[in-house]
């Protein structure tokens, strides 16, 4: 089972955190930082696993990937494959790419309810639902088409018949 | 231009903001993103919260602006801060109709709330009607926010719509659905108990998505009870034969390798299916031979598949063809330039290595370079493997090798499990006694505080023990060398308090047993340990005792006793100390000193730490005392027994009671505690209590600690009849610093120690030295550990000679070795490789063909990494350009706003401008934004 996903940039500072397992806020901070001094003290061009008992608890372990400015990570425990987390990675970063079609932080920082809904999509309740990343931003498409269709419905004529009182 | 650009980008982002943040919001993440330290980043996020409790409390909230506030919220949780004012807003906003807001409010319930905050039982409604929607995405929602939000108890309120979504027309809502219940199984498993056949239904889902989403419950299902799902083995192998034939869709596809996630799981729960069950694993060596042989090597996907197969191979019974091949996958592994597949590698490795000793023996080098890595987690893993493989014959280098690195390491939390490790492969396999008590003082002189309090009592029972033949001239030997090794640690600055204990004991017991260090010399160290660790009681009442013991014996042998003045004030200063303990100790000590040979030889007499204690039970020798005083008119004992069956009345008052539910209030009196049951475990433990009670000391002149277990359940006090007054602590029968005297030991003094680490230490030290090719002294590291060439194997044998075989632990003698002295290092049993046994006269020759051999291998390394490297992070780094190039292509989206930049493909100075554009975007902090808006306004 996944435990967390993280996303947080070379600075420390969380972009994304999700835990699947409830942890209190100072909890929350304390497993964030702790994880990020855990990766910035390691070197380049090792391997991208970390056994991490220490702050999971005993049978955890964490698959981290370096992309420029952001750090993706993944804690989960013993009843997943190492390697396949590592893509799965790569998976969530890909269908990213589709979604902002080149993405960077900033489209993290800024696009902070659209992350949760695509990594929804992909991982369900600490297991993987998805793994194609068309699969993935066909149902992003499809709720972001609704949602827009429900904002047209409710949000817009509440907009306009302000701006014509105006 | 710099900030022109800048501007651009941020209107951009403005208006490209399709999930409709406002400005502010932009804002907020911008200013955070510029905050230069921390203070001035929470100060930030803290008038954000005076600024949303403000809007918040705000009538008529346009819906709009409320699901902003809430993503506000939530992004101020993220970064540490309490949002829970908002809460009710966040849980008010999923009863929205509107499909956006909904989902926003479930968002933020699902990152908010745990299942049993008191919100939830609001949003179980809500979550009722959803799941029964028409609109998929909205049950989707709903399924999302039931994995996190409902507990035991709300659990039957959404079953039953749950389980009928289980046959809904769109497989996304099956999926969610399975992984829903999935999730109830794993919060209760009685909740869905009855729900279990519905798994087994939903395997034959037309969609593969389904299935695949199923086989994670039945993972679960399956490592919980294994029998029950036997007749599914061949289900599972034909469903896994399907995929890798390629009959699923092509979009199950993933790098050109069919849904290997679905392959993944498979393979693990063949591997439970498998595990001790031969017909079961019979059925899947096919399938697996077929994964060996097709799997892509290159890319990482298809490597996880392999280890995966090799995972599944060490579990169920294998045939030999499919060692064979997991052997070759695990070479392919260790020879690449990837750490992440070496890491498979060895830990694959690990895993077979229990099945087929023999495996590692081939990659020795590679095993060596791994625990010479720089990479952590690989030094770790190889460590691992290596505990794994240990045996007598090649404990000294691993331990060895160990203790460096748990020297060398900070982190605690691994500290102490390499510490328990060493600790705990020395005590299984040591060669001998003086070895052993060098590693435990090397782990207690470095992980003293991390390692288990029994540890330290082990090694004093060791030392107080010895060999435990009649062999007192060893033991003797080995005491002098523990007693000697202390006197030189003790100089040392700061030391663990555990470590200390058993100085000070050792020292108590020895330090002037064989009579070349006088009594004045150890009772001076000994004072100075009290002196400088003055805070610690423990390790106080330990040096104490220890100075009680020497002048104990001094005494005895009719010496003259002098009392050192530091000495004396250290005794005057614990008889007024605050610990009742300590006092004890100093008065007792004090009392001794006042006492006659004889009776101080029969307080603590020679030797005595290892003799039983025989204890009078029925304390006869007070029959006068008590004679006496019945006949003064005091009343007879009652027995505990008589004492109960008066009770018995209260008893069955109680008994009755006990069927009330167990929350109720009991208002009977607790039940008598059992004494007759209790003490077995109290006193086998050796751990002494810090600070032993009086009670224990007391009814027991003489108290042992260092007694071996089975021993010690005959010195327990016998407590039938006397009052308990304090419950079980007070039957804890022995005593932290033991009173009990050594044997005058007269054995030689030699330097027993001289020879030991000889062996082990020298293919360390000259370690140092190594080049990148491998060299000789990596070769003998290998061979220590391996058993491999020749030329290492005569080194250690001249240099190791004299040990004892272990203490009774399986140290099988080689099959052919002329000198019966000291194993070698044949680690797997293999008897003599085959390249020793051609090469064994001219050790350059067999360098050079070791280095053609490397060389070979070096060379399919090449072609591996190259392959891999080819393939396997294409999209690696396509995301990272594009992470770097992605502005000149938002560009595209926002012309008008940013024309500046038009990309034809990025160049290395754009990229660095680009690059300098988002620092001052304010995702980095470095960035010096202020002055922004005013050179384009001015």
């Amino acid at each position: 089972m996944i435990k967390a996903v993280m996303m947080m940039n070379t600075q420390g500072k969380p972009r994304l955190a999700k835990f699947y397992d409830f942890f209190t806020v100072e909890k929350q901070q304390e497993l964030i930082r702790g994880v990020f001094s855990v990766l910035c003290s390691r070197p380049e061009n090792i391997s991208n696993f970390l056994e991490i008992d220490s702050l999971f608890g005993p049978d955890s372990w964490l698959v981290y990937k370096h992309y420029a400015t952001l750090y993706f990570v993944l804690v989960f425990d013993g009843s997943e494959n190492e390697l396949a987390m590592l893509d799965l990675i790569q998976v969530l970063v890909e269908t990213l790419d589709k979604c902002f079609s080149n993405v960077c932080e900033l489209d993290i920082v800024f696009n902070y309810s659209k992350m949760h809904t695509v990594l929804d999509e992909i991982v369900f309740g600490g297991q993987v639902l998805e793994t194609s990343s068309t699969e993935v931003m066909k149902a992003v498409e499809d709720i972001s088409k609704l949602e827009a269709a429900s904002n047209a419905v409710s949000l817009v004529p509440k907009s306009v018949s302000r701006w014509r009182g105006r | 231009m710099e900030q022109l650009k800048t501007i651009g980008r941020e209107l951009a982002m403005g208006s490209q903001g399709g999930f409709g943040q406002s400005k502010e919001f932009l804002d907020l993440v911008k200013s955070i993103g510029e905050a230069r330290s921390k203070a001035e980043e929470d100060r930030i996020v803290l008038s954000e919260i005076d600024i949303l409790k403000r809007k918040l409390l705000e009538p008529d909230i346009p819906k709009r602006k409320m699901k902003e506030y809430i993503i506000r919220l939530v992004y101020i949780e993220m970064l540490g801060h309490d949002a829970s004012f908002g809460y009710i807003h966040a849980v008010k906003m999923t009863h929205d109709d509107n499909l956006l807001l909904k989902r926003t409010g479930y968002l933020a319930v699902t990152l908010f709330l745990n299942e049993d905050h008191d919100l939830i039982i609001l949003i179980v409604n809500t979550i009722q009607k959803d799941l029964r929607s028409d609109n998929y995405l909205v049950v989707c929602a709903a399924l999302n926010a039931i994995c996190r939000l409902i507990n035991e108890e709300t659990i039957p309120a959404v079953l039953p719509q749950v389980v009928d979504l289980l046959n809904h027309q769109k497989e996304a809502v099956r999926k969610k659905a399975i992984m829903a219940l999935h999730r109830f199984h794993r919060k209760s498993p009685s909740s869905v108990s009855h729900l279990i056949s519905n798994f087994r239904k939903r395997l034959c889902d037309n969609d593969p998505g389904v299935m695949g989403a199923t086989l994670c419950p039945l993972f679960d299902l399956i490592t919980e009870d294994v029998s029950s799902y036997k007749d599914l083995v061949s289900s599972f192998v034909s469903i896994l034969k399907q995929v890798t034939e390629r009959r699923l869709p092509k979009s199950y596809d993933y790098h050109q390798m069919p849904a290997p996630f679905i392959q993944i799981k498979l393979l693990k729960i063949m591997a439970l299916l498998g595990c001790g069950d031969k017909s079961a694993s019979e059925i899947m060596y096919m399938v697996l031979g077929d994964l060996f042989r097709k799997c892509d090597s290159s890319t990482n996907i298809g490597n996880a598949i392999l280890y995966e197969c090799i995972r599944c191979i060490s579990c169920i019974i294998p045939s030999p063809k499919l060692l064979e091949a997991a052997a070759d996958a695990i070479s392919k592994f260790l020879k690449s330039d990837s750490h992440n597949l070496k890491y498979m590698g060895i830990d694959g490795l690990g895993r077979l290595i229990k099945i087929s000793p023999d495996i590692a023996e081939q990659h020795q080098l590679a095993v060596i370079d791994c625990l010479e890595d720089p990479d952590d987690t690989l030094k770790r893993k190889t460590f691992e493997l290596l505990y794994k493989m240990t045996k007598s014959s090649n404990v000294e280098v691993i331990v060895d090798r160990m203790t460096d690195y748990m020297i060398s390491i900070n982190d605690n939390h691994y500290k102490t499990e390499i510490a328990s490790r060493c600790v705990e492969l020395a005590e299984q396999f040591a060669p001998s006694n003086q070895w052993f008590i060098q590693i435990m003082n090397k782990v207690f002189e470095h992980a003293g505080d991390l390692v288990n309090i029994k540890v330290a009592h082990n090694l004093m029972r060791l030392i107080a023990e010895g060999f435990g033949e009649d062999d007192d001239d060893a033991d003797s030997k080995l005491r002098l060398s523990a007693v000697e090794s202390y006197l030189q640690i003790m100089s040392e600055p700061k030391l663990p308090s555990l470590f200390l204990q058993v100085i000070s004991w050792v020292l108590g017991e020895y330090g002037t047993a064989d009579g070349k260090y006088s009594a004045s010399y150890i009772s001076g160290k000994l004072c100075d340990v009290a002196d400088a660790y003055s805070s610690d009681e423990t390790v106080k009442g330990y040096a104490v005792s220890a100075l009680m013991k020497i002048y104990a014996f001094e005494i005895a042998f009719g010496r003259k006793v002098d009392v050192l003045p530091e000495c004396q004030s250290l005794i005057e200063e614990l008889l007024a100390s605050h610990s009742t303990d300590l006092q004890q100790r100093a008065y007792e000590l004090q009392a001794l000193l006042a006492l006659d040979a004889r009776a101080v030889e029969s307080i603590l007499p020679l030797d005595a730490s290892c003799e039983d204690i025989e204890v009078d039970k029925d304390l006869s020798f007070l029959n006068g005392y008590i004679q006496q005083a019945i006949e003064s008119g005091a009343q007879p004992y009652i027995s505990e027994r008589e004492r109960s069956c008066m009770l018995e009345t209260t008893d069955y008052h109680s008994r009755d009671h006990h069927e009330v539910p167990s929350h109720a209030l009991r208002f009977e009196a607790y039940e008598r505690p059992k004494p007759s049951s209790l003490p077995t475990q109290a006193s086998t433990e050796l751990v002494p209590v810090p600070e032993p009670s009086y009670y224990s000391e007391a009814h027991q002149p003489i108290s042992t600690s260092s007694v071996s277990e089975r021993e010690s359940s005959e010195i327990k006090l016998r407590l039938d009849g006397v009052k308990q007054k304090w419950g079980r602590p007070s039957y804890q029968s022995s005593t932290s610093a033991s009173s009990t005297p050594p044997q005058a030991a007269n054995g030689t003094s030699s330097h027993p120690d001289v020879g030991v680490g000889s062996s082990s230490l020298k293919p360390r030290s000259s370690y140092e030295s190594k080049k990148p090719e491998i060299d000789p002294e990596k070769q003998r590291l290998a061979a220590s550990l391996f058993g491999g060439s020749s030329s290492s194997r005569s080194d250690r044998k001249s240099s190791s000679g004299g040990h004892k075989p272990a203490k009774g632990t399986a140290s099988k003698p080689p099959k052919e070795n002329p000198i019966p002295v000291q194993p070698p290092p044949d680690l797997l049993d293999f008897g003599e490789p085959t390249a020793t046994s051609v090469t064994a006269t001219d050790p350059f020759k067999e360098l050079e063909g070791l280095m053609d051999s490397s060389s070979q291998d070096g060379g399919s390394t090449d072609v591996m990494g190259v392959l891999y490297s080819d393939a396997a992070p294409v999209t690696t780094t396509t995301s990272v350009d594009s992470l770097l190039s992605e502005l000149s292509d938002s560009s595209k989206g926002n012309p008008d706003t940013y024309q500046s930049q038009t990309s034809k493909g990025p160049n290395s100075k754009e990229a660095l401008e680009k690059d300098a554009l988002v620092r001052q975007m304010g995702v980095n902090p470095t960035s010096q934004n202020p002055t922004l808006f005013k050179d384009l306004l001015g």
